[in-house]
């Protein structure tokens, strides 16, 4: 087989066995890996509470890891969300997959509950079990200092361990990676860390077709602003989109009460980049070097924990935002569930947080003193209990991204159907309705995003199941990555053929959301985007979403994707696509 | 839908792209609409559900494109023998974003379907093109006219070739008066008169904008540019104000990007992918106003090179080691955007102290002095003389 190592390593933590499945080629071919093969073996265990022993914690490569095609190094961590209860998944960069893939297995599947807590070391076919009760508690730029000699790692910080509901996974250090309380879903498996390290190389069916497709990809790379452009993200990392969400007055301040926060150029990137000079980092084998390194073990944040440590905190000091993102880093927080939630927080105290205070609450969520007890487990269930849900900004529980959703009715629709609550990448609308990729679509209009939005969402899905970074997408599309694919694998493949993985596993998550109760009721988004304006100006204006459009526009989504008026998978749907609704 | 289905097939009209009556066009949301109805919507509804798009568009070209692009279907199916076929122009949009264009024998669903799955063209001999989208129409509409483009400069690019090695056959003949005579009738508007632009300097962000939209209309005006593509910009009080990526050349409101050239700002993050080719060629030329086109005989004579043993034969586009011109307009090798080969690196310094440069198989830029009228002028003067001798070339 090429492309993939056709073994799965699969670990018991309740006794520390493990073995290797070598499925059928049947099995790849149907999946190809990642997103859609870790929803595959999530699937018969998909309704057992997050914290089940039984619940596996899946993290698969795809095929085109570990290959030359470019930015094809992420790895899907896949399990039940604890945050939302709804299938919980991130896409990891860095060099861990690769290095999974290289050890010799396209993915790893841990279950069980160890008896105390530990860490899986991966070295080539060599597995070990370790003790890491002498880790837990630590810091992660110490736990670092620990497990850098095994290689690169993902581990839980000290969040997880207090069972912060929105905790992160750390990768190699302090940086932050994954949403949905991943982190806290590995601590209730007594799993600190996963560090892995392997030699082996991945064999490509055609390497002289693959290098051609490479150099289709980087030519349109190249060729596209928003990523090698002057403003682009390969010099201002995706700080870059602060700018552009400020201009079209859709960056979210104040809890999402503003769409326009008038201090933007005290914290803007281009403000951190020329302070901090910093040196750019990338993933492996990406040209992007999306990421920005200040030198002291520290990185400018992203657009993301940039604009909710800021404007939606009405924060103007880059220093408090540094510190904020340094805090969820090295306790291992999700910093944009975090930010939302200190924004529910101020505004049900009706007033703005100071910049030491934004500080001390996010440790005291991450250690579990005062407030920081009710804080950490989310927005949702902080306004909840304090009678005041109307100021939670989250869909499924989970706290909505800083693309403000009355300035762009695709990211609206988009947060509504994300299968794992508020998420501006399931769909990536951004890429048309802002940064006018592959064509502009307009930005205030419901008009076609139905199919657009599914269309999308599979795309999406099947960037997530190749594993390539979704930033690649701005520039190239399914048509050059399915050439990829075909000189990694031997196999001939096109770009609609890989939009139907990305659809059948889009569609494989409804089931599973299905089956744990969520309907239509949850595919909508707080009631303050559809009766409060945003903030208009420079000749736009930012009205309220349209109610009535926005339940047409979803139920348009519902027939496009072939699910029942009520969002719920049907069984000629799920026939469709070569899967069983009920097992 | 219906609107933005009825503007681009209107838009196709407008650029000489189809005839009112050609084109089929079906766009669907939660339902499936077309522009009009047809023998033919039923097959192409069941391409629609073999695919995963949201738009179809179905036309035969008008003239001279027709022509041109049956008789590039024809022999490709010729040389392709029993297997796939393709054509394969070498101009920059197509290596780029098309990479090749498919053709298939004749209107069959699957196989249709079976192209459109890993292409974003294909076409039918004797029938037409058909293209897709899958966030707006507007993709169906810049891969069809992108088609055209492409196929026109192969042809020329060709039969320029075979002249000079003595091999036309009669049907390229044929196809050439046939272009030739169509041409006539498009590639000079206006009898030939320049357009009254505004002139310059423009000392208010207003006046930028509005010279900036009237300079883009005129350029599609003129069919110096292939779809939409291209680019426009102005420097005002160290500010680029340039046209937004992807945007139509000829309805720039609401689509240009003030970029500050202080470093302040990453506002511009959606300007066009030449932002820094436009923004070297005015700090090196001294002039405010870039314009930026892809006149057809400007990029069918930059691919014209008799260095048949030159070693670096085959990758033109990138590494020409020659220093070209075309009279007094130089023609460099270079990528879109700002790459290892990217044009922003290698145009700027060959423009220093010329009107105009040329990229190989891309396009044309030049530059005025204070407005776009001397922009336009050399983009228009350029483009008639690189037509003019064309035609010297090939005997006419």
């Amino acid at each position: 087989m090429y492309g993939w190592t056709g073994a799965i390593l699969h670990v018991d933590l309740r006794d520390g066995t493990h073995w290797v499945e070598h499925p059928d080629a049947e099995l790849y071919r149907t999946w190809i890996g990642g997103k859609a093969l870790a929803a595959c073996y999530l699937a018969p265990s998909a309704t057992l509470p997050w914290n089940d022993p039984a619940m596996p914690i899946i993290w698969m490569t795809g095929p085109l890891t570990a290959t030359p095609s470019p930015s094809s190094g992420h790895v899907t961590v896949m399990t039940r969300s604890p945050l939302t209860g709804t299938v919980g998944d991130a896409t990891l960069g860095g060099e861990w997959g690769t290095q999974l893939k290289r050890a010799g297995y396209d993915g790893l599947i841990v279950r069980g509950r160890a008896h105390h807590p530990c860490g899986i070391v991966i070295q080539d076919g060599e597995i070990e079990i370790q003790d890491a009760r002498g880790l837990v508690g630590l810091r992660t730029s110490d736990l670092a200092a620990h497990l850098k000699p095994l290689g690169p790692f993902v581990a839980v910080g000290p969040a997880a361990t207090r069972g912060v509901r929105f905790a992160s996974l750390v990768m190699d250090g302090p940086v932050t990676v994954g949403r949905n309380g991943l982190g806290l879903a590995l601590s209730a498996h007594n799993l600190q860390f996963v560090s892995v390290r392997g030699t082996g190389i991945v064999s490509v069916a055609d390497p002289a077709g693959l290098e051609k497709a490479s150099e289709d990809i980087q030519r349109l790379v190249a060729a596209t602003p928003a990523l090698l452009g002057e403003y682009g993200i390969g010099r201002y990392g995706s700080g870059a989109f602060y700018d552009l969400m400020v201009s079209r007055r859709m960056l979210p301040t104040a809890n999402f009460r503003k769409t326009y926060f008038a201090e933007w150029r005290k914290v803007n990137a281009c403000t951190g980049i020329q302070r901090f000079k910093p040196e750019s980092v990338g993933c492996a084998g990406c040209s992007l070097l999306c990421q920005k390194a200040i030198g002291d073990g520290r990185f400018l944040p992203g657009f993301e924990p940039l604009a909710q440590f800021t404007a939606l905190l009405e924060n103007d000091d880059l220093d408090i935002c540094l510190e904020a993102c340094e805090i969820c880093a090295e306790m291992g927080m999700d910093p944009l569930s975090a930010a939302g939630t200190l924004a529910t927080y101020a505004e049900s105290q009706g007033r703005r947080l100071e910049g030491e205070e934004i500080l001390d609450l996010l440790y005291q969520i991450s250690v579990g003193h005062g407030v920081g007890v009710d804080l950490a487990r989310g927005s949702l269930s902080y306004s909840e209990q304090h009678e005041v849900p109307q100021f939670s900004m989250t869909v499924k529980g989970q706290e909505i991204p800083p693309y403000d959703p009355r300035g762009a009715c695709g990211m609206a629709l988009s947060y509504a159907t994300s299968t794992r609550g508020a998420c501006h990448l399931r769909a990536f609308p951004i890429s048309h309705e802002i940064l006018r990729k592959p064509v502009a679509t307009d930005r205030f209009s419901f008009e076609g995003k139905a199919r657009i939005i599914k269309i999308a969402e599979d795309a999406c899905a099947a960037a997530d199941s190749l594993t390539i970074c979704k930033f690649l997408m701005l520039g190239c599309s399914l048509e050059e990555c399915a050439r990829s694919f075909t000189a990694v694998t031997g196999l001939e493949t096109t770009a609609q053929d890989l939009l139907r993985v990305g659809e059948r596993a889009s569609y494989l998550e409804r089931i599973l959301n299905a089956r744990n109760g969520f309907t239509a009721k949850d595919d909508t988004l707080p009631a303050r985007f559809f009766e409060e304006s945003g903030s208009s100006g420079n000749q736009i204006e930012v009205p309220p979403l349209d109610r009535e459009v926005f339940r047409q526009s979803l139920a348009n989504y519902y027939r496009v994707r072939g699910l029942d008026a009520d969002g719920q998978p049907t069984l000629q749907g799920a026939a469709a696509l070569g899967l069983d609704l009920h097992s | 839908m219906r609107d933005l289905i009825e503007k681009y097939v209107s838009k196709m009209v407008r650029a000489g792209l189809a005839s009112a009556d050609a084109p089929l066009f079906g766009g669907v949301d939660a339902d499936l609409v077309w522009n009009r109805s047809d023998a033919r919507c039923a097959d192409l509804e069941a391409v629609i559900q073999g695919l995963s798009v949201n738009s179809l568009l179905f036309c035969r070209p008008a003239e001279p494109y027709a022509s041109i692009v049956e008789f590039l279907a024809r022999q490709a199916l010729d040389e392709a023998g029993d297997g796939p076929a393709a054509i394969q122009p070498q101009d920059c949009e197509t290596r780029t974003f098309l990479h090749d264009l498919p053709v298939i024998r004749e209107f069959s669903v699957p196989d249709i379907i079976q192209n459109l799955k890993r292409r974003k063209t294909v076409i039918i001999p004797g029938e037409g093109i058909v293209t897709w989208g899958t966030v707006s129409p507007e993709q169906a509409y810049i891969f069809f006219s992108s088609a055209c483009f492409a196929c026109f400069v192969k042809f020329f690019t060709q039969y320029l070739k075979d002249y000079r090695e003595a091999c036309l056959v009669p049907e390229q003949l044929v196809v050439f008066e046939k272009a030739m005579g169509a041409l006539n009738s498009v590639v000079q508007p206006r009898g030939g008169a320049l357009p009254d632009l505004m002139t310059g300097p423009f000392e208010n962000e207003e006046a930028v904008y509005a010279a900036i939209t009237q300079a883009g209309r005129a350029t599609v005006d003129y069919q110096l540019v292939d779809s939409f593509f291209g680019n426009v910009s102005y420097l005002y009080n160290n500010t680029l104000y340039i046209s937004q990526t992807t945007s139509s050349l000829e309805e720039l409101e609401g689509c240009i990007d003030p970029c500050p050239l202080d470093g302040s700002s990453c506002a511009a993050l959606t300007a066009s992918s030449e932002f820094t080719a436009h923004r070297e060629i005015l700090r090196r030329t001294g002039k405010r106003a870039v314009l930026h086109g892809h006149p057809k005989f400007t990029v069918i004579l930059s691919m014209d090179c008799d260095r048949l043993d030159c070693p670096m034969r085959g990758q033109c586009m990138v590494r020409c080691p020659e220093k070209r011109f075309i009279g007094d307009i130089p023609i460099v090798p270079g990528e879109v955007g700002t790459g290892p080969w990217g044009l922003a690196n290698t145009l700027p310094p060959a423009m220093e102290g010329r009107r105009g440069g040329i990229v190989y198989g891309h396009g044309l830029f030049t530059v005025g002095q204070e407005d776009f009228r001397e922009a336009f002028a050399n983009l228009f003067e350029i483009e008639t003389s690189c037509q003019a001798m064309y035609l010297k070339l090939v005997g006419c």
